[in-house]
């Protein structure tokens, strides 16, 4: 199974600023190894952050994103105490879901 | 008149950029402005870095029964200030430990407690010890968990232990010791005020404003490839681009440099895993 994110969801204000860490090789599919055989694509291809249950960011990613990408979002209508989870699926079906509190 | 001085002096520094060598600041470049500039970059990627990910593997590792002897480190090994206490251990590193007899730096104390305590074998270990592509080794990921426990403190290597300070002596032996085909010392490029190799300035190590930028940023996280590295890697690694024979894993010569280098850095701030270009 994948390695836990890390989640930051902070309140700037009234936006609320989420960073999240993820652990994933993030393959493109175009690289060879050292035996000159093709390495596997393997990439987080959707993306979903919900706060209290409910979806505010639905997005699908590709190849070209960076091996333990990062990504940040701002929410606006959120307050301390809300959930937040972040959920991705990769193209192999493996998934993961992290979840933390608004501060 | 002026300008054109300025340009002929850059034009000269090319030339010897060209080289490899490297040589004195007299290039006509801003590098104050060049420093802040990077110091702002390294400031945002601070922010969120994958490092992290590490320390949360590191802390997993660190906690869990594990090896042939079934135990935790979290239970077994000491840092330096006792059984499972880890915050400001990494900056008071290397030191001398009596029950092994040696000056250890971190890694290599972890290296020892994952041996002695738990029962793992140092050659396993010792086989692949650095990151590469996907593959993280277990050590790594418990060296920066550690590490992150010292993060905002200041380095305090306890210089004053007659074996830390042998051990400096040797460090800063090792450092001055010209020899393979380039007849290169870890001295030619950082033991002097203003060198650098091409773009990357070169820290003067013999000074402590110079050995803080060499040990500040370790472990790190290098964005290039998206491995996590420790400052074992660096030792090795400076040793592989001096053409020397590189030294065994978590042997007395790396863990002397790094006595010099962090024991040089003594008193100035340690902000935790770094994250590298």
């Amino acid at each position: 199974m994948a390695d836990p994110m890390k989640i930051r969801a902070q309140m700037k204000g009234d936006v609320c600023e989420i960073r999240v860490l993820m652990s994933h090789p993030m393959e493109t599919g175009q690289r060879k190894d050292a035996d000159g055989k093709t390495v596997p694509a393997h990439f987080i291809q959707n993306l979903t952050v919900a706060l209290n249950g409910k979806t505010v960011v639905s997005g699908q990613t590709a190849g070209s994103v960076s091996r333990n990408p990062v990504f940040g979002f701002k929410v606006k209508g959120a307050k301390a105490g809300d959930k937040v989870a972040v959920s991705w699926v990769d193209n192999k079906g493996d998934k993961r879901t992290d979840e933390t509190t608004v501060a | 008149m002026r300008k054109l001085r300025i340009i002929g002096a850059a034009c000269t520094a090319a030339a010897l950029a060209a080289t490899g060598m490297a040589f004195a600041q007299s290039d006509g470049v801003d590098h104050a402005k060049a420093d802040a500039e990077f110091a702002k970059f390294r400031a945002e990627m601070e922010d969120s870095n994958p490092a992290e990910l590490f320390e949360m593997k590191g802390e997993e590792l660190w906690k869990a029964k594990r090896g042939p002897k079934n135990v935790s480190l979290a239970e077994s090994c000491d840092m330096g200030l006792g059984i499972g206490k880890l915050d400001g251990a990494y900056v008071k590193m290397p030191r001398y430990f009596a029950d092994a007899d040696k000056v250890m730096d971190a890694e290599r104390r972890i290296v020892w407690c994952m041996t002695e305590k738990q029962g793992f074998s140092f050659d396993e270990i010792a086989k692949r010890p650095f990151a590469s592509g996907n593959y993280t080794p277990d050590i790594t990921s418990l060296v920066t968990f550690v590490a992150g426990h010292s993060r905002n403190m200041k380095f305090a290597v306890p210089i004053k232990d007659p074996k830390v300070k042998e051990a400096w002596e040797i460090g800063k032996e090792i450092a001055a010791y010209r020899a393979g085909p380039y007849d290169f010392s870890c001295n030619t490029c950082h033991g002097s005020d203003g060198k650098r190799i091409r773009m990357q300035n070169l820290p003067n190590l013999a000074k402590p404003e110079g050995a803080i930028k060499g040990v500040f940023g370790w472990p790190g996280y290098r964005m290039t490839g998206g491995v996590m590295l420790t400052s074992q890697w660096r030792m090795n690694d400076c040793f592989r681009q001096q053409r020397f024979p590189e030294p065994k894993y978590a042997s007395d010569t790396v863990t002397y440099l790094l006595t010099y280098m962090t024991a040089t850095a003594n008193g100035q701030l340690y902000k935790g895993p770094g994250i590298k270009r």
